[in-house]
């Protein structure tokens, strides 16, 4: 029996997961495919209802990882090939190359201030912009720089300003193979680009945003330095609309499911808003107000009573651009007094669909595991063993397991559930 | 003591501290200071440049004291004390300055005053640490076996995962029975699987596991202790039983709401139910078939929501109805949380009363109909066997009277039609939310817990660590903890046995420095200050007082009243307070 685990995406999930494991005395794996552990977490501004400033509650999550003795940080890497049952498993783990060498870059970042790429940032959800050579966000870990090939134009300023010496444009991939007692998926999840929405005018209509983009304006640390500015012309916005359910609760796009947690951050983005500028309007257009769970409905209340946040039910039909001045009309029933009407706004927030990680499907064939229609994983039994999946050994947690209730609580709960699981297996063989 | 040398790192978080607080200048001002050979900023002190740079510093210069000038202690001192050891430092020789919740995010629109007070902040943190001190934390052993209290799903989900992992575990059921609230439903949504489908193998695998001791009918009476060495006793019928345990996972459940005699004529008209008490009717074959049956949503939840419409958009006659509602309407008893399964609770059994009865109507007025995650999908079979659901508004909530045989009526204002309509049914079902025992108050101040806003037990940080409980060693799992449902609850409780796992698998467990002092030259055994600590620290042994350093939390009570002044606070001892207070005062 090895007594050690592979942890697949360090998201907050897979960050707590290894953290139990690994106190628990379990040599852990955790192997991240993009250039810093953190996931969606790191991403958020506040996190609902305590409003936590996100990256500092995570960041020290993060550094422990780091430091820990039993964890072994595998970023950029992906997991190609797994074989064995539970208690033995061959993992066959594939290192991406930074052309950077994580030994040593001391992440001063003059080979970024030097490289002449500018591309759009996904880490800011391409609301701002990094280089070729970036480090994806200041609190990354490791920080180590990472060069995208895709979009080098292998000029080598880069490796000519590295004082350390770091940069190494030849590296190669490094296979690894990993003998692991169990494994943890943890890969998360993707947001639904509404492009297909065209009623809403996503991708045409500057000021049409996702939550997540929102997200990125709301914080310190994203490409406005915490301003929320419209993209269309980088003006303050006055009137903000949310639209809930878009594409969720929706079979016309594919997801017929309610993604759990969009009207809890959009309560709590609406809120920001007003805390930002409070003589700011803002709208929340909604289906049913899903603020379900510990504390959530107390902070709706709040904020539609002290922020005087407005809360709509309605699902708007169309949303209109002024062309000249790019600012947008909603057209929308009013169902509560049954009258159609129309909302002139600055900016809209559309919170779209949750869904899984594009290459979950293809990790499932990896692992041996079933997924849903959607792409989620599917639980052996889903009422009493949540975590499961159909093959012993392997357990999933946070949002790759579906919406469940989906939110950070949630995600650390089934972290540990998770660890629970495969520590019942590692420490007496239970399978 | 050696000569202090500190060095000083001021962070700007971002903007969080930069965009407001002049961090250079604060920087240049601390390198003035006495005994500061070294004063840096850093964009973020936290992270791993900022850490390296802490560490560098401290050999080039030969620091033997860190003040980090950034946030809170609560989330960043255990990073920054560790960054110390890790630079050969005692962790108790770093002292840290908030100036961010303290300074730039309350003086967000005052740069210069905040620049002024953060160099204040950061004088007074560097007058503290000239006077620090290294210090221990002892080592205690920890007892590799744990109490679960309560024998719910919950309880026995997380006593089957620890004893599985090879530990001891007690569980203490108050009720004859296993099984919690859960063995009182009939089906489970949304697979309709009847509850001992679920609940039986969960019992079995509890019940026929060897590291399990269950004492059913037991009383707790007493806990005391602390993490890795609780002592607990309790009765089981006339038996006193007392034990040794290490750790505790609180899983004691929750209430079903039981609605005020009156309240939608629950407990004045017979055919007005709860939702449980459907379930046992249906369970029980004690409902004949209905013609009609109608449920209402968030009875006894979602209390205090004020919704203010705007009266203009409505019609005249549904404001004005609106406008007596609100002038006239009472009070309403009950939560103001969401209860988060009766939405669900009650589209599985309409869906029950369709597939016994295809014939029956059933209504269910609902003002948000919260069915997350892939329970859409469940609310979507409900609509399709013609379950209807009425949108009411809860400020003009559904009248309920008598009406000729045997039936009730119920007027409503239906939102999406505009109009009152008015139904003639056989049963009205009350969802009533789940909600905390009034007992839990006891067991919260037996087990030194607190209990949140919403009256049940709450966490230690309701993001990061929703098992932990604010008492280290003791945990909660389930329903205790708020509303659940079941695979939520299993959830939870397998993330406590993890929790618990980790504290009894290391079996030793380094304690808290921050303890009280005695100086027993100067006690005289008055006995103040073991009457006085809330954690049962003290003891007067041989005439004088002893410290128990595991229970001591450090809270100064003691120090703070001793008449002799023989108890000092370590890590807060009056020099490094009062050299804070002097250069809070010397401008």
């Amino acid at each position: 029996m090895e007594k050690s685990a592979l942890v697949i995406g360090a998201g907050i999930a897979g960050i707590q997961a290894s953290l139990d494991l690994a106190n628990r005395g379990v040599k852990t794996y955790l192997v991240e495919k993009s250039p810093s552990i953190g996931g969606r977490m790191a991403q958020l501004d506040k996190t609902f209802p305590t409003m936590d400033c996100s990256i500092c509650i995570l960041a020290p999550k993060m550094i422990e990882c780091f430091r820990h003795p039993n964890i072994e940080l595998l970023t950029y890497s992906e997991v190609k090939e797994v074989h064995g049952s539970a208690g033995d498993f061959t993992v066959k783990v594939v290192k991406k190359p930074r052309y950077v060498q994580a030994d040593k870059c001391v992440g001063c970042g003059t080979c970024a201030d030097h490289c002449p790429v500018e591309l759009p940032n996904e880490f800011d959800s391409g609301m701002g912009i990094r280089k070729a050579i970036y480090l994806p966000f200041p609190q990354a870990v490791p920080r180590v720089y990472t060069v995208d090939k895709d979009h080098c134009l292998d000029c080598g300023l880069c490796k000519s300003v590295c004082n350390a010496q770091a940069v190494d444009l030849e590296q190669q991939p490094v296979e690894l193979e990993l003998h692991v007692g169990g494994i943890v998926v943890a890969t998360g999840f993707d947001v639904y680009e509404p492009l297909r929405i065209t009623s809403y005018g996503y991708g045409r209509y500057k000021n049409v945003i996702t939550a997540m983009q929102l997200e990125r304006l709301l914080s310190a640390s994203g490409p406005t330095g915490g301003r929320i500015m419209r993209p269309s012309d980088g003006r303050i916005p006055r009137t903000v609309a949310f639209l809930q359910c878009v594409g969720s609760r929706d079979q016309r796009f594919g997801y017929p499911y309610c993604s759990s947690i969009c009207c809890k951050y959009a309560v709590k983005d609406a809120v920001l808003i007003k805390e930002h500028r409070p003589d700011s309007e803002v709208y929340i257009f909604y289906i049913d107000l899903r603020v379900f769970g510990k504390g959530f409905q107390e902070f709706a209340n709040r904020a539609k009573k002290e922020f005087g946040v407005k809360f709509v039910r309605s699902s708007p039909g169309e949303i209109r651009e002024d062309t000249e001045t790019k600012d947008l009309t909603l057209w929308y029933e009013d169902t509560l007094t049954r009258t159609v009407k129309s909302l002139k706004v600055d900016l809209v927030v559309l919170s779209a669909a949750l869904m899984p990680r594009s290459d979950s499907v293809e990790l499932a064939r990896i692992l041996g595991i079933d997924t849903d229609r959607f792409g989620f994983l599917v639980a052996s039994d889903s009422l009493r063993h949540p975590v499961d999946t159909q093959v012993p050994g392997i357990v999933g947690c946070g949002y790759c397991l579906g919406p469940r209730t989906g939110d950070i609580p949630d995600s650390v709960m089934q972290a540990g559930a998770a660890a629970a699981r495969l520590s019942e297996i590692l420490m007496a063989g239970s399978v | 003591m050696e000569e202090p040398r500190i060095g000083v790192f001021v962070c700007h978080c971002g903007i969080n501290i930069g965009g407001v607080v002049n961090v250079p200048e604060v920087v240049e001002y601390a390198k003035t200071l006495p005994n500061v050979p070294w004063a840096e900023g850093n964009l973020y002190t936290c992270s791993e440049a900022g850490l390296s740079s802490i560490k560098d510093a401290v050999k080039k210069n030969g620091l033997n004291r860190v003040v980090v000038a950034s946030c809170t202690p609560r989330t960043h001192e255990p990073l920054f004390r560790s960054t110390c050891e890790e630079a050969g430092l005692n962790k108790y020789l770093f002292e840290m300055a908030n100036i961010r919740e303290q300074c730039s995010w309350v003086h967000s629109h005052e740069p210069e005053e905040a620049t002024t007070k953060a160099k204040d902040i950061v004088r007074m943190a560097v007058a503290r640490a000239r006077w620090l001190e290294p210090q221990d934390e002892p080592e205690v052993d920890v007892t590799d076996s744990a109490m679960v209290i309560g024998g719910g799903i919950s309880g026995l989900m997380a006593a089957a995962s620890l004893a599985t992992q090879g530990f001891k575990v007690h569980l203490v059921e108050k009720e004859p029975q296993l099984g919690g609230i859960t063995r009182r439903l009939g089906k489970i949504y949304p697979t309709l699987q009847d509850s001992s489908e679920i609940v039986d193998p969960i019992i079995k695998a509890a019940t026929s596991n060897e590291n399990i001791q269950i004492y059913t009918s037991a009383t707790l009476k007493d806990v005391s202790g602390y993490v890795g060495n609780f002592k607990v006793a309790f009765k089981k019928g006339t038996e006193d039983v007392k034990l040794d345990v290490g750790t505790i996972v609180l899983a004691s459940g929750a209430l079903n709401y039981e609605p005020p005699k009156g309240s939608f004529q629950y407990g004045v008209l017979d055919k007005v139910v709860t939702q449980l008490h459907l379930e046992e009717m249906l369970a029980q074959g004690k409902l004949a078939e209905p013609e009609r049956v109608l449920m209402i949503q968030c009875v006894g939840s979602r209390t205090g929501e004020v919704w203010t419409y705007e009266l203009s958009d409505m019609t005249q006659s549904f404001a004005a109805r609106l406008l007596s509602k609100i002038l006239g309407a009472k009070k309403e008893e009950g939560w103001p949380y969401c209860s988060k399964i009766c939405c669900m609770n009650a589209i599985k059994n309409a869906i029950r009363i369709k597939e016994l009865w295809p014939k029956a109507h059933v209504d269910i007025l609902f003002s948000d109909l919260r069915t997350y995650k892939e329970y859409e999908d469940f609310y979507r079979k409900a609509r399709a066997m013609e379950v209807k659901f009425i949108r009411y508004i809860r400020e003009i909530p559904p009248e309920i009277t008598e009406a000729p045989d045997k039936k009730l009526k119920v007027a409503v204002y239906d939102t999406l039609a505009g109009v009152e309509t008015e139904f003639l049914c056989d049963l009205v079902v009350l969802s009533t939310p789940l909600c905390p025992s009034k007992e839990d108050v006891m067991l919260a101040r037996m087990l030194k817990v607190p209990l949140g806003p919403d009256g049940f037990f709450m966490e230690a940080h309701p993001k990061l660590r929703p098992v932990d409980c604010q008492s280290d060693g003791i945990f909660i799992a389930g329903t205790a903890c708020g509303p659940r449902d079941i695979p939520e609850s299993i959830i939870s409780a397998k993330a406590a046995a993890a929790r618990a796992s980790i504290l009894m698998a290391n079996k030793k467990l380094k304690t808290e420095a921050l303890t009280a002092d005695v100086n027993t030259d100067l006690c005289i055994g008055c006995g103040l200050c073991e009457e006085l600590c809330p954690y049962g620290a003290h003891k007067i042994e041989g005439g004088k007082s002893k410290t128990i350093a595991a229970l001591c939390r450090g809270c100064g009570v003691c120090g703070a009243d001793c008449p002799r002044h023989a108890i000092t606070m370590r890590h807060y001892s009056d020099r490094q307070i009062l050299a804070q207070v002097e250069a809070m005062m010397a401008k």
